[in-house]
C-alpha cells in the first residue's frame, strides 16, 4: 500500500502536537493572557484590556502575605523533606540486597496508592488534641514538650492540627516519596570505582561523601525538590484540612476563580509558582546542581 | 630490576572467598620493590582481587599482607600507601582534570598554589601539559589514562597498581602506552602491579609475572621463565601457543610418558630428503595438512602418525632466500627441533 511517509509520520504525530500544543501550553498560555486582564469592582464582569492591575493587586499585603507563607511553607517543607530522604534513599542505594530493596520500594510507594485525602484526614486525627499522638507524648510524660514547641510564635498554635507544623509535617508526609526516588536513582548511578578512587587517594569516609558522592546527587535533590517545592506551592487541600485555616495560594485561586469569580486574579496568583520555579531553577543551574548529568 | 632487594608487597597464605565462590584460595607471593610485576591470567582467575586486596578495597578472609614489612590487614585503604589506577580510570566526573589529579593534595590541605604546580608538572610527566581546566568527558580515552595516571602517581606511592588501564584502547595507543609506561617507571622507580588478562602485553613489560587460574597462582617467573620454561599446562597454553605431546607419542620422543610442550617457533620444516640430524635435535616425520598464511608468518599444520597435529611456524622470508623450504599441503615433511627446547610440564 503507498502512503505518504510525511503523511504518515503527520497522522502519527498530530494528536500529540494538538494535546501539547492546544491543550497543555495554549491552556497555560490562555492562563498568562487572563492574568493581564482585571475585573470591574463594581459590575464584577471581567474587563478584557490589557492591565497590570491585576498584578499590582498581588502585592497588596493581605495577599502578598499569602504567596510569602506559601513560599516559606515550600521552602521549608523541601528542607526537611531532602533531610528525611537522602538517609533512606542512601541506605536503598548502598546497603539494601535486591530483596530488601524491593521490599523498601513498595513501603515508598504504597502510601501513593491510597487516596490523598484519606491519607491527609487520617493525619488530622493523628494530629488532633484528642488524638493519637498527644496520647502518647501524655503516656511517655512530654506532652510539655509538644506545649513547649506550639507555643512559639507564628508557626505554633492551639494543637497540632491547627498550627503550621502540622501543615508542614503532613506535606513532608505526603511528598516524601518524589524527594526519597529521584535521590536514590542518583545515587545509584554513582560508580562504586568512584568511592574505591577517593579512598585510595586518601579520602575518609566522611570526606567521600562530601567530595563525591553528594555533588553528584545534587541533581537527584534538585529534581527531588522541583517536585515538593511545586507540589506545595500549589497544594490547596492540605492547607484547607490542616493547619491555621489561613490561605495559600492553591486555596486562593480556587477560592478567586470560584466564588469570587475574580479570574484575573487567580490566573495571576497561579503565575506565581511559575516565576518562583523558574527563579529556583536558574539559581540551581547558577550552583552548578546540573553540571554532573 | 630488582634482584636481591626488599620486599614491596608480601602475601602470606591469603585466601578471599565471595559467598561459596573462591577468588583466591591459599596464595603466598611476594613482589620486590621496584619491579615491573604483571598478574596475568583468564578472567576470574582471581588476579583482580589481589589487586583490590592489595588496595585495600577487600580484606582477606584468612592469611596476611604485608606492605613494605607493615602488616595490612587492618588498615583501611586511605592509609595505604599504594595507588591505583583504575580499569575505565574512575576520574571524578564533576572536577576537572586538575582537581582530579591534586585531589589527594586537596585532602592534605596543601594550599592551592601548590597544587596548582604539583597539578601541573604531574601533567608534564604524563605528557598533557595545559589540559588541566577540561572536564574528563572533554578527554579522548588515552588522554583519561594519561590523567588517571598522573593522579595516582602525584602522591608519590610506593606502590602503583594497575588494574589492566590499557584495556579500553586501541591497539595502537595500547601499545604506544606500554612504551610509555615502561618508560615511565624505569624513570620513577616505584614498583608497579600490573594486572592484565592479555599476555602480550605481560611479556613486553614486566620484569616478572605471576599467572594466576581458578584462584591459584600456576607459575611465577621472569617473563623469559615464563615463556621458555611454562611449569604447567595451563602457563604453556596461556602464553603464547605450544603445542603438547603426550601419551604415546611422548613415549616414542622421548621415553617418558608425561607431557612435553614445544613452541611453534622453535620447530623447523624440513623436506624428507635431508641427512639424519645430531642426537641433540629432534625429528619427526608427517604431512602438511594445512597452511595459514599470517602476513609476518607462515602456520603450517603437520599431522603427525594420522592422529597428532603439530602446529609450525615459519618466518614469512623472501621465497628465494637460501635453503627456504615451504611445503605445499599434502607433503610429506620432517619436523626438527633442538631438545632443549621441549619442556616438560604438569597438566
Amino acid at each position: 500500500m503507498y502512503m505518504n511517509p510525511n503523511l504518515f509520520l503527520l497522522l502519527l504525530l498530530g494528536p500529540i502536537l494538538i494535546w501539547l500544543g492546544v491543550v497543555y501550553v495554549g491552556s497555560l498560555f490562555s492562563l498568562l493572557l487572563q492574568s493581564f486582564f482585571s475585573i470591574d469592582e463594581f459590575t464584577g464582569l471581567i474587563v478584557k484590556e490589557f492591565t497590570l492591575k491585576t498584578y499590582i493587586s498581588l502585592f497588596s499585603p493581605s495577599n502578598f502575605d499569602i504567596i510569602i507563607r506559601t513560599t516559606s511553607m515550600a521552602f521549608v517543607v523541601t528542607i526537611v523533606s531532602a533531610v528525611i530522604a537522602f538517609p533512606i534513599a542512601f541506605y536503598m542505594a548502598m546497603y539494601t540486597s535486591k530483596k530488601t530493596k524491593a521490599i523498601f520500594y513498595v513501603a515508598v510507594m504504597v502510601p501513593l496508592w491510597s487516596s490523598y485525602l484519606v491519607r491527609v484526614y487520617s493525619w488530622k486525627l493523628i494530629l488532633a488534641k484528642e488524638g493519637i499522638l498527644n496520647w502518647l507524648l501524655e503516656l511517655l510524660h512530654i506532652d510539655w514538650l509538644l506545649d513547649l514547641v506550639l507555643h512559639i510564635p507564628v508557626i505554633g498554635g492551639g494543637t497540632l492540627s491547627t498550627s503550621y507544623i502540622g501543615t508542614m509535617i503532613v506535606f513532608v508526609y505526603i511528598w516524601l516519596p518524589f524527594m526519597i526516588l529521584p535521590i536514590q536513582a542518583a545515587l545509584e548511578k554513582v560508580p562504586t570505582s568512584l568511592l574505591d578512587a577517593s579512598a585510595d587517594l586518601g579520602a575518609k569516609n566522611q570526606q567521600t561523601f562530601w567530595l563525591i558522592i553528594f555533588p553528584l546527587t545534587l541533581p537527584g535533590i534538585v529534581a527531588g525538590s522541583i517536585f515538593t517545592f511545586s507540589l506545595t506551592l500549589g497544594d490547596y487541600i492540605i492547607p484547607g484540612i490542616i493547619g491555621s485555616s489561613r490561605f495559600f495560594i492553591g486555596q486562593a485561586v480556587y477560592i478567586h476563580q470560584g466564588t469570587a469569580g475574580n479570574i484575573p486574579l487567580a490566573a495571576a496568583f497561579s503565575v506565581v509558582p511559575i516565576i518562583i520555579m523558574g527563579i529556583y531553577l536558574y539559581i540551581a543551574k547558577k550552583m552548578g546542581a546540573f553540571e554532573a548529568l | 630490576m630488582a634482584n636481591n632487594s626488599t620486599i614491596a608487597v608480601k602475601f602470606e597464605k591469603i585466601s578471599r572467598y565471595f559467598g561459596e565462590i573462591k577468588a583466591v584460595e591459599n596464595l603466598s607471593f611476594s613482589v620486590k620493590e621496584g619491579e615491573f610485576f604483571s598478574m596475568l591470567g583468564p578472567s576470574g582467575s582471581g588476579k583482580t582481587t589481589c589487586l583490590r586486596l592489595i588496595a585495600g578495597f577487600e580484606i582477606p578472609d584468612s592469611g596476611n599482607l604485608y606492605i613494605h614489612n607493615r602488616e595490612m590487614i587492618n588498615t583501611p585503604p586511605y592509609d595505604r600507601d599504594v595507588n591505583t589506577v583504575f580499569q575505565s580510570y574512575a576520574l571524578f566526573p564533576h572536577m576537572s582534570v586538575e582537581e582530579n589529579i591534586t585531589y589527594c593534595l586537596m585532602l592534605k590541605k596543601i594550599n592551592k598554589r601548590e597544587r596548582l604546580k604539583k597539578g601541573e608538572e604531574m601533567l608534564e610527566l604524563v605528557q598533557l601539559p595545559g589540559l588541566g581546566n577540561r572536564k574528563p568527558s572533554e578527554l579522548s580515552g588515552g588522554q583519561r589514562q594519561r590523567v588517571a595516571l598522573a593522579r595516582a602517581l602525584i602522591n608519590h606511592p610506593s606502590v602503583l597498581l594497575l588494574d589492566e588501564p590499557l584495556g579500553a584502547l586501541d591497539l595502537k595507543l595500547r601499545e604506544k602506552m606500554q612504551i610509555e609506561l615502561k618508560d615511565l617507571q624505569r624513570k620513577i622507580g616505584i614498583t608497579f602491579i600490573y594486572v592484565t588478562h592479555d599476555q602480550q602485553e605481560a611479556l613486553s613489560m614486566s620484569d616478572r609475572i605471576a599467572v594466576f587460574n581458578n584462584g591459584q597462582i600456576e607459575q611465577i617467573g621472569t617473563t623469559k621463565e615464563i615463556y621458555e620454561t611454562p611449569r604447567t599446562l595451563f602457563v604453556a597454553d596461556f602464553v603464547g601457543s605450544s603445542n603438547v605431546i603426550h601419551g604415546k607419542l611422548s613415549e616414542q620422543i622421548f621415553d617418558k610418558n608425561a607431557s612435553f610442550t614445544i613452541r611453534p617457533e622453535r620447530i623447523r620444516i624440513l623436506p624428507l630428503s635431508e641427512e639424519t640430524p645430531s642426537n641433540q635435535e629432534i625429528c619427526i616425520s608427517g604431512k602438511v595438512t594445512d597452511i595459514q598464511y599470517q602476513g609476518a608468518n607462515f602456520k603450517y599444520m603437520v599431522l603427525l602418525d594420522g592422529q597428532h597435529e603439530i602446529v609450525v611456524q615459519q618466518q614469512n622470508l623472501r621465497p628465494n632466500t637460501k635453503h627456504l623450504f615451504q611445503p605445499k599441503i599434502g607433503q610429506e615433511v620432517r619436523l626438527v627441533w633442538n631438545r632443549l627446547d621441549s619442556n616438560e610440564v604438569i597438566l
